[in-house]
């Protein structure tokens, strides 16, 4: 009879051990896409910062390239408006002002004095340097996740999923050409 | 693939890692056997003085390992800006800490990451790295070390490189003592007879050969963790091709420097390119770059 009470407390003791452990990884891996995201939030606003300065900079030289410059401006009014909870939106509209950013870059080829001045290399790293940034957390938002769909759809993780009311997170795409070259370089 | 490439490594790995404790115990057990008739005093003396000599080492490695390279410190973006920001790229990819960014000054492009756990890690590139590396390539590099950061490669490489510090250290004390003429006195080992002579041929050859097997299985454990770096090093860029150039510039330049002969296990690439001992493979620090190239094409 004692043995018997002791197996069912250790079986207890087991299942609340597994319960709290499961539910702990499901928030622990949902908190990581959030912060994958906050990522990827922090440097969209430091893109819309920087972008500013680059128009004024790139204007001084390359005075015939109204329509790029305008271009580049109206994708990233667009994205600054934009609520940042939608995210596929958000990053619909990033991937873009990535684009249009891309023919400003390109101007720097036509433009030998453009691409000497300091002030635009520095702009071109730093606009560099938060595009592989974007790139890079979406690319860990996508595999955190995928970490975390795969816990709260698969057994037992679903069971508690269903009763804590652990929603599916939606996966960000990425644009066609950077599957074949992943990442944007303006060199 | 990559997967089970992995699980090899880990495998592998807790191998040779148990047989080198197993070489530090051995050593003092011989040392015990010569000096004080006892094995069980010299295998807990082995036993302190490794203990000793890991938690000195991973206290402090960071600064020893960057001081014995001349490496410098960097503390932010101004000085190398293409440098910082992809340390933080990989860093936040990998999820692991920003680590200390440090520059070693050699014409010979190089990298190498150390520390002890991924809180207190460290990476440096030499200056010719920075020349002659675009930042696709120097992407595939820096993924390559933060990716040994992040497997807890630089805490094995740290543990080896004490442990080998111990044998030598054991080695020495035992073969200074030899020579002074310490340990058992003539007239018991003749009484003893046969077999005691046996034991010590035997624990002779051990103190002879016990630092030769350190250092082969120091690069055995090298050269299975530069695989599996390289793997899941593309694995956070998404892009073998930077590394394999990367790898080809390195492997088509002149040897280091400023580099130190015992820290280079640590390095992307052998810095001394093989020269110190041609033709002895089985002494290499790293696979041949040919290989981990043919292994980043078939990914």
């Amino acid at each position: 009879m004692l043995w018997f009470i002791i197996i069912i407390i250790l079986l207890v003791v087991g299942a609340v051990v597994f319960y709290i452990s499961t539910y702990n990884n499901m928030v622990k891996s949902r908190n990581w896409t959030d912060e994958a995201w906050s990522q990827i939030d922090v440097q969209l606003k430091r893109r819309n910062d920087l972008i500013p300065n680059l128009v004024s900079t790139v204007k001084g030289y390359a005075k015939h390239e109204q329509d790029t410059l305008e271009k580049v401006i109206k994708m990233r009014n667009q994205l600054v408006e934009m609520p940042t909870d939608n995210r596929q939106a958000t990053m619909a509209a990033s991937n873009q002002l990535t684009d249009s950013l891309k023919s400003v870059f390109a101007l720097s080829e036509s433009y030998p004095d453009l691409k000497a001045d300091a002030e635009f290399t520095k702009l071109m790293e730093e606009l560099t340097n938060t595009e592989n940034k974007i790139a890079y957390a979406r690319q860990l938002f996508n595999s955190s996740a995928t970490r975390y769909n795969n816990q709260i759809q698969t057994f037992p993780g679903n069971i508690l999923a269903g009763a804590h009311n652990f929603q599916k997170v939606a996966y960000l795409e990425t644009p066609v050409e950077e599957k074949v070259a992943p990442k944007v370089s303006f060199e | 693939m990559l997967f089970e490439q992995i699980q090899e490594n880990k495998r592998k790995t807790v191998y040779v890692m148990i047989g080198f404790f197993a070489l530090v115990l051995a050593i003092g057990a011989a040392l015990g056997y010569l000096f004080m008739r006892n094995l069980i005093s010299g295998v807990v003396v082995a036993a302190i003085l490794a203990a000793i000599y890991m938690a000195m080492m991973i206290g402090n490695s960071t600064n020893v390992v960057m001081q014995m390279n001349h490496a410098i410190e960097i503390h932010d973006a101004r000085e190398y800006p293409d440098l910082w920001h992809i340390v933080e790229d990989m860093a936040m990819v990998a999820h692991v800490p920003m680590p200390r960014v440090f520059i070693v000054d050699d014409p010979s492009p190089n990298a190498f990451a150390t520390g002890n756990d991924p809180e207190h890690a460290a990476v440096a590139v030499t200056t010719g790295i920075m020349a002659r590396l675009n930042r696709e390539e120097l992407e595939g590099v820096i993924a390559h070390e933060v990716s040994h950061i992040r497997n807890y490669d630089i805490r094995l490489q740290t543990i080896a490189l004490a442990l080998s510090a111990v044998i030598s250290m054991l080695v020495n004390i035992g073969s200074n003592m030899l020579w002074w003429g310490g340990g058992r006195s003539r007239d018991n080992d003749r009484e003893e007879g046969a077999s005691n002579v046996i034991g010590l041929v035997f624990s002779i050859l051990l103190l002879i050969l016990g630092p030769l097997a350190a250092s082969i299985a120091q690069m055995a454990l090298s050269r299975n963790r530069e695989y599996l770096a390289d793997a899941s090093g593309v694995e956070l860029t998404r892009n073998p091709q930077g590394l394999i150039n990367a790898l080809l510039k390195i492997a088509n330049s002149e040897p280091m420097q400023a580099a130190d002969p015992s820290s280079a296990a640590l390095y992307i690439s052998d810095p001394f390119k093989g020269l110190s001992r041609p033709g002895a493979h089985l002494f290499d620090s790293h696979p041949p770059i040919e290989d981990r190239i043919a292994k980043l094409r078939a990914m």
